[in-house]
């Protein structure tokens, strides 16, 4: 779900920030998805990431880069039971 | 690969009295039958056993039964339904345990496909409860020629109910000297009724224990011959105390000996369509497990740091959701713990192979202290329950607790939730030394629940009130003056009488349904929606939510109409899955059940089918609530520690987060509020939003707000059967 205008994490701090499954998350210059995964302790393995609403492979988590701003979506699947 | 297991070959043997035991056997009963093979799933005939007259006799499966109900937990809850009346209870004779394996159930081409379902009315709860359940039981019943076993009555002593499909001879035998515990009394019985070492893989035996003689929360074993191992390995029907229905009838076993194991036992209509779908998975399991579940050297234990990482893991009776120690219990020392490199499926063809054992070891406690045994896990469940939630952090004490609870013929979560309570009892002064008999049992105290275990299979002390499960402990902590009676409901962790499994639901609204709004009782096999929802933020409204748990305990629940583990469906996923619409139903994985389904029966099942054969028996099993004077909105209703914090520490430990909703969505400011104000008002906000959940989750299920299925719902389902409409109209359905 995006982010209420007006809460925190819209639009109007994308430039330093990002948002990750509607939330903010503090930027910085060379972050890459697993930057964003590490931060956000999602250390699930069955997940989907799409930033800005193309797909990551799920290889490619340590090199691919997040611009300032991005919207990432991190889709954790189902497990267990 | 780790060099530090033991030898897994070795553990203490059990058959020295094998032949005294025996020729204490006297037949009460012996009956030929014919043996035959299922055509297309279904052999059409069950069979019936009444302990009280010593009588057995085939049913004939109908076709409207096969339709209505498919198999597994849908025939269980039919026949349980014309066996017992509205105040039947679990003591009386006429309740039965049904035990049934589904049309799929069998088939060796496909993982996850040999589950039995267990049916009876629960003494925890009062109403149907059903378990899955692997082993080779149910499959090897139904290779003998059989649908399903009914067992009604109250034998007047010791027996074991033994089916011998190569013989076509069913037995009913006094059986007096075998101790009840399951890892001895499996081992005792593989090697009593197989012919020789070739033949312990197609014995089975069900078993329950001491621990199941005097508690409420037995559970059943169900045993499968590990020919690397050499060793009769378990699975556990665990949930609702069915144990403790088996062992009131004075069944010691039950015991199948089944054909050898071929590929189409079956005799499915299209081997070919089932062998095309099971190439593909198991070359997925094959190639991307290690980088997904790692389900083949860890098991579901996987979940342990993760579900700790997300801050799921219960601790301390689901006050917390994780602590610094959970690396002691985590995934990394059960790949060393589990023998790895050994095949552990627990029924043919599993290639996800994940009933881990850990071998060698040496037993500190109790009866069985310095034997050396195999421990059937741990799972994530024994895991976050018997040691998180208990605040015991120590893998060595985990595979004590793990082996006592199965052997003993009790049920791990219900043990674990209920130990979790009454060490928050003691720590709150509900409890004492004076009021437990001595038992200290602080947080942490692994010796104490051990202790408590072992009262409670010795039928001894506060081993015996714990027993009773949480519902009745509370009664008689509030009865006996010892605690306010508030306080116990909100930190009691059950519905419905049943104790809940091992995850946090506190800040998953969806989660909190889908254990409460369960038929059952608080069990994550119908849905688990807490990453969906909580992580994802997939399921911003209440009708999104209601959608998901109408989907997913309809599409759950039709594994156990088929024998089938929920395992394989998402705990692997294809490659290119999340290219996949909707990749959390995992799309690819649903059109191999329609095709397995297809395959096996000739009847073309779609993933609409799947949703519409479920939801009859879904229904069903509602009504059968309703019938027992259960089943509506009151008793859907959770303990508040599922929805919210209750007390203050809970609260303050995840202040930033309460806080931020009582800004954000409930409009209120924090600031300046003692903790007490502001957790009433949570509470409230947090209430009356799980009151909108029904709402809406009736709504979508055809219920009435009271959460009734109304006469039109049953009407198109097809289950619009006389009783039940009457049933439900008496209600307002
Ligand atoms: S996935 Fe695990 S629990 Fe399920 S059938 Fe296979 S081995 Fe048994």
């Amino acid at each position: 779900m995006d982010p209420k205008p007006g809460a925190p994490g819209a639009e109007a701090d994308r430039g330093t920030r990002l948002v990750v499954n509607g939330d903010p998350l503090d930027w910085f210059e060379g972050m890459t998805v697993r930057d964003v995964l590490r931060a956000k302790n999602y250390v699930f393995k069955l997940i989907i990431v799409t930033v800005n609403g193309a797909l990551v492979p799920r290889g490619s988590y340590d090199e691919a880069p997040v611009p300032a701003g991005a919207d990432v979506k991190v889709v954790h699947l189902i497990s267990g039971g | 690969m780790s060099t530090t297991t033991p030898d897994y070959t070795v553990r203490t043997s059990y058959t020295d009295d094998l032949e005294t035991m025996k020729a204490a056997h006297r037949v009460l009963l012996e009956v030929p039958f014919t043996p035959s093979e299922p055509e297309r799933g279904y052999n059409m005939r069950s069979l019936y056993v009444d302990l009280t007259t010593l009588t057995v006799k085939e049913k004939q499966v109908t076709p409207q039964m096969k339709d209505l109900f498919v198999g597994g937990r849908g025939f269980g809850l039919w026949y349980l339904w014309n066996a017992t009346t509205p105040t039947t209870r679990w003591n009386d004779p006429e309740n039965e345990i049904v035990i049934a394996p589904g049309p799929i159930a069998g088939i060796t081409q496909y993982p996850g496909t040999g589950k039995s379902l267990v049916v009876s009315i629960s003494p925890l709860t009062d109403i149907p409860i059903d378990c899955n359940v692997g082993g080779y039981y149910g499959p090897l019943l139904k290779f003998c020629g059989f649908d399903a076993i009914e067992i009604q009555g109250k034998a007047d002593r010791e027996v074991v109910i033994v089916v011998d499909g190569p013989r076509g001879v069913i037995r009913i035998e006094e059986a007096p000297l075998e101790p009840p515990d399951s890892h001895v009394l499996s081992e005792i019985f593989t090697h009593m009724y197989a012919t020789g070492p070739e033949d312990y893989r197609n014995v089975s035996v069900v078993s329950a224990g001491k621990g199941s003689d005097h508690s409420y929360i037995g559970c059943l074993n169900f045993s499968w011959w590990d020919p690397k191992r050499k060793a009769a390995r378990l699975k556990q029907a665990g949930r609702g105390g069915v144990g403790t229905v088996f062992r009131d009838k004075r069944l010691k076993a039950l015991v199948v000996r089944g054909p050898v194991i071929k590929a189409d036992l079956n005799h499915v209509a299209d081997r070919a369509r089932i062998q095309k779908v099971g190439s593909v998975i198991n070359k997925e399991i094959h190639d991307l497990d290690a980088q997904q579940c790692n389900m083949r050297r860890q098991g579901t234990a996987h979940l342990v740091e993760v579900m700790d990482a997300y801050d799921l893991l219960p601790v301390k009776n689901f006050q917390y959701g994780n602590h610094p120690d959970t690396k002691n219990i985590a995934s990394w020392v059960w790949d060393k713990r589990f023998t790895q490199g050994i095949p552990d499926g627990c029924w043919y063809g599993c290639t996800m192979s994940c009933s881990k054992g850990a071998d060698g070891h040496v037993v500190k406690t109790g009866p069985y202290k310095g034997d050396v045994v195999t421990v059937d896990g741990p799972e994530y469940e024994n895991a976050a329950g018997l040691a998180a939630n208990c605040g015991i952090f120590d893998p060595d004490w985990l595979l004590e607790s793990n082996f006592y609870c199965d052997t003993y013929g009790v049920d791990t979560i219900s043990y674990g939730t209920l130990c979790a309570f009454v060490m928050e009892c003691w720590q709150r002064g509900i409890l004492n030394a004076e009021r437990t008999g001595g038992l200290d049992l602080t947080w942490g105290n692994a010796e104490a629940q051990m202790e408590m275990l072992h009262q409670m299979a010795r039928g001894e002390g506060f081993g015996v009130i714990a027993g009773k499960g949480i519902r009745q402990m509370k009664r008689i902590f509030a009865e006996n003056g010892w605690g306010d009676p508030k306080l116990m409901n909100d930190i009691g962790m059950e519905v419905k009488g049943l104790e809940y499994s091992q995850y946090q639901s506190k800040e998953s609204l969806a989660q909190q349904g889908g254990y409460a709004l369960t038929n059952k009782g608080p069990q994550h096999d119908e849905a688990w929606l807490i990453f969906m929802d909580m992580v994802n933020k997939h399921l911003p409204t209440f009708e999104d939510k209601a959608e998901a748990l109408h989907y997913f305990p309809l599409f759950r629940t039709w594994f156990g109409l088929n024998g089938l583990c929920k395992l394989p469906w998402n705990d692997i996923e294809p490659a290119n899955n999340a290219e996949q619409p909707e990749p959390a139903k995992v799309p690819e994985h649903v059109h191999n059940y329609c095709e397995i389904a297809s395959g096996v029966t000739g009847i073309e099942v779609t993933k609409e089918k799947i949703i519409e054969q479920s939801e009859k028996v879904y229904n069903f099993q509602r009504v059968f609530n309703l019938r027992r004077g259960y089943g509506k909105r009151e008793h859907d209703w959770p303990p508040y520690r599922s929805v919210g914090p209750v007390t203050v520490e809970e609260y303050e430990s995840r202040a930033e987060r309460y806080d931020k909703q009582m800004r954000e969505e409930i409009g209120v400011d924090p600031e300046g509020r003692t903790t007490e104000e502001k957790i009433a008002i949570t509470r409230k906000y947090r209430e009356d939003r799980y009151a909108k959940l029904c709402d809406a989750v009736y709504k979508r299920r055809g219920w009435t707000t009271d959460g009734v299925p109304t006469v039109e719902t049953l009407k198109k389902l097809g289950i619009d059967l006389p009783e039940l409409v009457e049933l439900v109209k008496q209600h307002g359905g």
